[in-house]
């Protein structure tokens, strides 16, 4: 069996820390699946705070002129639900999955730069713990001169702007108090973590892919870990900029979006949607390459259209950029430019569709088996179909002046990012549930799972199509009785309570069978790409010997033939080739070398709620302190000795 | 250049002919008719239906929506269709074959990328047509101006010096031509029957046209999230007949009259005056010097059959709530609780009800 050495030699004043379990193997760990699988915990666990916070809102909207919420708690709510799904569940969440694959799928050992992974990781926590404290420190009230009959209690004093904290509502004379102060500073933060996992991504896939893994040899996935990448890196500093003009209109009386100054409020949504649009793809690319893996594994065909697709989602993500404007149609801006934003929002259904006929085109005359991942990625397909239609919709610009900030428009996208990038991410969950864990999950949870999600989804986002068109506004605490909106009201919050309890099933699924579930081989589902080569649970140092690629879908070939009529054939030799493949990937033959674990990215990462809190109660004290932390962690990391590597070597 | 002008405009023509056969071989009218059956089964008479149009302007979306609506349900059926097929056809069963390793094709991924485009084609001719249309500034059009305030919509009628809030009374049968600012945060001005929405901005002017075809009650609400009473931000419109409405700008022309005497509205007259009312709310004979912060013109109040930002009914029940304490029912209100006594309560609610 393998040993692992420990260098006793000390060449600093720092030792790196050694723990390889435990708590503190955890918070040091620069291990890309390590830091993948607490981003998936974390996200996670926000997954299900989001979804509380709707829960909260759909037991306020199922009665017509409900006071269960007062109104500052449902704007806290609604706000937060919409900031935490989207930057604290769902971003994170495709994060884990490109931290534990994106290697694995390359062929590498790590990321390029394992502690700045670490450094995102913690940055995240920071950032949405920072965002959340807000509960505890933030304060909201009435806008300048406005009278509430009743204290905003801790529940409203909850960022209350909107997650697209529009100016100048969001500004502080009409939301004094510190919360969107939590938000515009809590986002900033977590804009850090995200920009600092993009570069990180982009630079492993140009330069760490195994030998013969070429550009158009790499997983779908892979690719849309790519093009997410650049279009964090291209759309986060425009956030980041228009973050950094609320904070100094809310703190430093200046007036970037202010009239009266000479501001202009509508810059802040020309700003928020440059950036928001490309989020959008952000959110759901991810999920288009989950699909593209899970498809012709169950389907044992190769994916339908590889280039198309890949080509299709970087046409998505570059025509991403230039649609912005179809989320102000409504707003202060010329017919020309509607027309203009309404066609090219037209041009983007043209590569969606592409995808989406390549997937069908993916398991006609295949052989599926209808498992759990299989039924979460056919569901996708679906559910996203619908939300790509109502898109449609939306370009019709004068038909979208009667249907945005309706229901209507709530529904649309929650077909997309719900029944799209949350199914797929669940297919994703269940498909790499054996290799993550080396045990099989249970399938009649799973499927009972994937149904319970289907009938309540559809229940709750459906139903919102309709109410849309009846005239339900968006963001509103209260809708009155003679509006006749009841009924399907609550059927939405009784939808909602079903996808909670879906929720249940799949946690005690996770749960028990990462304890008790069977043990899983290392290729559970006969799949096509490299990360079904090695053992499961995948050993710390994924490959032992670095794979040599000879075509897209490698390990498929290795296994199987096909014979004159195209139809696969099974190696004799594959059994045997999937043998010497488990006994090679726990035996590593040759030397390893992994990076060392680190203090610092934890240290450094901390220094920045501090610097938000300093800048919010412009404290100087506070603002030393993280001052202070992220030139301890910077330096240290700095200084931290190289060579001091985990060695694996084998006893032979 | 010549060639390309002539190629663009025939493919334009041609385009906008499909598009008028989809609408023929749909039979639009009917199957909108029993789509609506079928899915207003539970919904009756809501008031902020965008589906119901009562005028040009709404029913030029309107038409726009369904044929979107109906190419997308052929779209739908297709994928769904293919989907499903799939999946009932090709499920594993105890003898399937080892599927053919098909990598693609080139014809069919040509093909689905041209048809989309044709769609997408026969759908934006209409849609930037009619974009420019709502655009237009119709002739002979009354202009109103609109503005936002957190919580309500304040109405002007330059042409005939009338400011008036939460009503909005419009001649039926004749283009209207709002002109729209904010006075504080964004809002957004939707009368869905009538037409789609548009912002008001604080420091810009926004424009929307209206056109109602018979004399009717539209209900208004604010579409974009201003705050605490978003929810609360309502309005009616009210189209007239030409007789009506020229009776009802006459009216509004007139300045109240003071009350003299002991009777319970001229109490209400002095509580008006003197509990604070009047920093900032104006009565045009009574009071007319407006506060800093503005708030509804009162001189007709009793002409409006909703108060509060269209909030509540006007009648005495919700008025002595809504003294009683504003914040109560419109969180965030800039409407202080003045902690008026039940006596001067009723005495303003008497008063209220004169101004006619």
């Amino acid at each position: 069996m393998t040993k692992i050495i420990e260098p006793s030699k000390q060449s600093s004043i720092f030792r790196r820390p050694s723990s390889e379990t435990g708590i503190w193997s955890w918070i040091t760990t620069v291990d890309h699946k390590r830091i993948g699988i607490m981003y998936g915990y974390a996200a996670f666990f926000f997954l299900l705070i989001g979804g509380l916070e709707a829960l909260i809102l759909r037991i306020q909207l199922s009665q017509p002129d409900n006071n269960f919420l007062t109104a500052a708690e449902y704007n806290a709510m609604f706000t937060m639900h919409g900031t935490t799904m989207i930057f604290l569940a769902i971003m994170p969440i495709s994060a884990a999955f490109f931290n534990y694959l994106l290697p694995l799928q390359i062929g590498a050992r790590d990321v390029a730069f394992p502690r700045l992974n670490a450094l995102s990781f913690w940055i995240f926590i920071f950032g949405g713990a920072f965002l959340y404290s807000t509960f505890i420190f933030g304060t909201a009230g009435a806008p300048e001169g406005g009278y509430l009959a009743e204290e905003v209690g801790w529940l409203g004093s909850a960022p209350n702007g909107g997650w697209f904290g529009y100016q100048p509502n969001a500004g502080m004379k009409y939301s004094p108090g510190t919360a969107m102060d939590y938000w515009a500073i809590g986002l900033q933060i977590l804009g850090i973590a995200s920009l600092i996992s993009a570069f990180n991504f982009i630079t492993t896939i140009i330069n760490m892919r195994t030998e013969g893994m070429r550009f158009m040899r790499m997983p779908v996935f892979t690719w849309m870990t790519f093009a997410v990448s650049f279009l964090l890196a291209f759309s986060l500093p425009i956030i980041a900029i228009a973050l950094f003009y609320v904070t100094f209109d809310r703190k430093f009386g200046t007036t970037f979006f202010l009239t009266e100054g000479g501001g202009d409020p509508i810059l802040w949504q020309h700003l928020f949607w440059l950036f928001g649009h490309p989020e959008v793809y952000i959110l759901i690319l991810p999920a288009f390459g989950i699909v593209s893996e899970v498809l012709p594994t169950f389907s044992r065909k190769p994916l339908f259209g590889y280039a198309a697709i890949v080509f299709a989602g970087f046409g998505i993500a570059f025509i991403g950029f230039g649609v912005w404007a179809h989320h102000m149609f409504a707003s202060a801006i010329s017919p020309v430019a509607q027309a203009g934003f309404g066609l090219s929002t037209m041009v983007i259904a043209v590569p969606t569709g592409v995808k989406i006929f390549n997937w069908l085109g993916t398991i006609w005359g295949g052989k599926l088996k209808l498992n759990t991942p299989m039924l979460f990625s056919l569901g996708f397909i679906g559910m996203f179909v619908i939300g790509g239609l109502s898109g449609v919709t939306h370009s019709i610009v004068p038909a979208d002046t009667q249907q945005t900030d309706t229901y209507y428009v709530v529904a649309h996208f929650h077909y997309v990012l719900f029944g799209g990038a949350l199914f797929g991410i669940f297919s994703g969950l269940y498909y790499w549930f054996p290799k993550v864990w080396g045990k099989m999950y249970n399938e009649s949870l799973g499927k009972i799972h994937f149904w319970l999600m289907m009938i309540g989804f559809n229940l709750t986002f459906g139903p919102m199509h309709w109410l849309g068109l009846q005239g339900q506004v968006r963001r509103t605490w209260v809708y009155a009785e003679e509006t006749n909106l009841q009924f399907w009201n609550i059927v939405v919050t009784v939808g909602a309570f079903i996808i909670a309890l879906s929720i249940i099933v799949f946690m005690i699924n996770w749960i028990f069978s990462k304890r008790t579930g069977e043990k899983a081989p290392f290729d559970p589902w006969d799949a096509r790409t490299l990360e079904w080569a090695i053992p499961s649970p995948t050993p710390v140092w994924n490959f032992s010997t670095a794979p040599i690629v000879k075509s897209l879908d490698d390990f498929w070939h290795t296994k199987y033939s096909e014979d004159e009529e195209g139809r696969a054939v099974r190696r004799e030799e594959a059994d045997q080739i999937l043998l010497e493949l488990e006994e090679d990937g726990l035996n590593p033959s040759e030397h390893i070398a992994l990076p060392n674990p680190s203090y610092f990215p934890i240290v450094l990462a901390s220094g920045l709620p501090f610097l938000g809190y300093a800048v919010i109660y412009k404290s100087i004290p506070l603002a030393l302190i993280g001052t202070v932390l992220l030139l301890i962690g910077g330096f240290g990391w700095g200084t931290e000795p190289l060579e001091e590597e985990i060695h694996i070597d084998s006893d032979e | 250049m010549i060639t390309l002008y002539i190629v663009s405009t025939l493919f334009l023509i041609i385009v906008d002919n499909i598009n008028m056969l989809v609408k023929n071989i749909f039979k639009l009218k009917n199957l909108k008719f029993s789509a609506l059956i079928l899915l207003s089964a539970c919904i009756e008479n809501a008031p902020l239906d965008s589906l119901s149009p009562e005028g040009p302007y709404a029913r030029s979306i309107d038409e726009l929506f369904w044929l979107t609506f109906w190419i997308a349900v052929v779209i739908f059926v297709i994928v769904q269709g293919a989907l499903l097929l799939s999946v009932f056809v090709f499920k594993e069963k105890p003898d399937s074959p080892e599927p053919k390793q098909i990598h693609g094709n080139t014809k069919l991924e040509i093909l689905w990328t041209v048809i989309p485009v044709i769609i997408l084609a026969v759908i934006a001719v209409p849609t930037v047509r009619t974009i420019f249309d709502l655009a237009n500034e119709p002739e002979d059009a009354l202009k109103i101006e609109v503005i936002g305030h957190q919580w309500w919509f304040e109405y002007k009628y330059p042409d005939y010096d009338i400011t008036t809030a939460n009503v909005l009374v419009i001649p039926a049968d004749k283009p209207i031509r709002l002109e729209m600012w904010s006075n504080d945060v964004l809002h957004n001005y939707w009368v869905p029957k009538l037409n789609g929405k548009r912002y008001l901005v604080p420091g810009q002017t926004t424009y929307l046209n209206l056109h109602a075809d018979s004399p009717n009650e539209f209900w208004a609400q604010c579409g974009e999230y201003c705050g605490l009473s978003h929810s609360k931000m309502r309005g009616r419109v009210l189209s007239l007949s030409e007789s009506d409405f020229d009776a009802w700008v006459k009216n509004q022309q007139q300045n109240a009259n003071k009350l003299e005497g002991n009777s319970l509205a001229a109490e209400g007259q002095q509580v008006y005056l003197n509990a604070g009312c009047t920093q900032c709310h104006v009565i045009d004979g009574v009071w007319d010097v407006q506060g800093d912060r503005i708030a509804p013109n009162l001189t007709h109040f009793a002409n409006r059959n909703v108060f509060a930002g269209a909030a509540l009914y006007n009648n005495e029940e919700n008025l002595s709530k809504w003294l009683a304490n504003p914040a109560e029912i419109k969180p965030g209100t800039f409407m202080p609780n003045l902690e008026l006594t039940e006596a001067e309560i009723n005495a303003l609610i008497a008063y209220l009800g004169t101004l006619k």
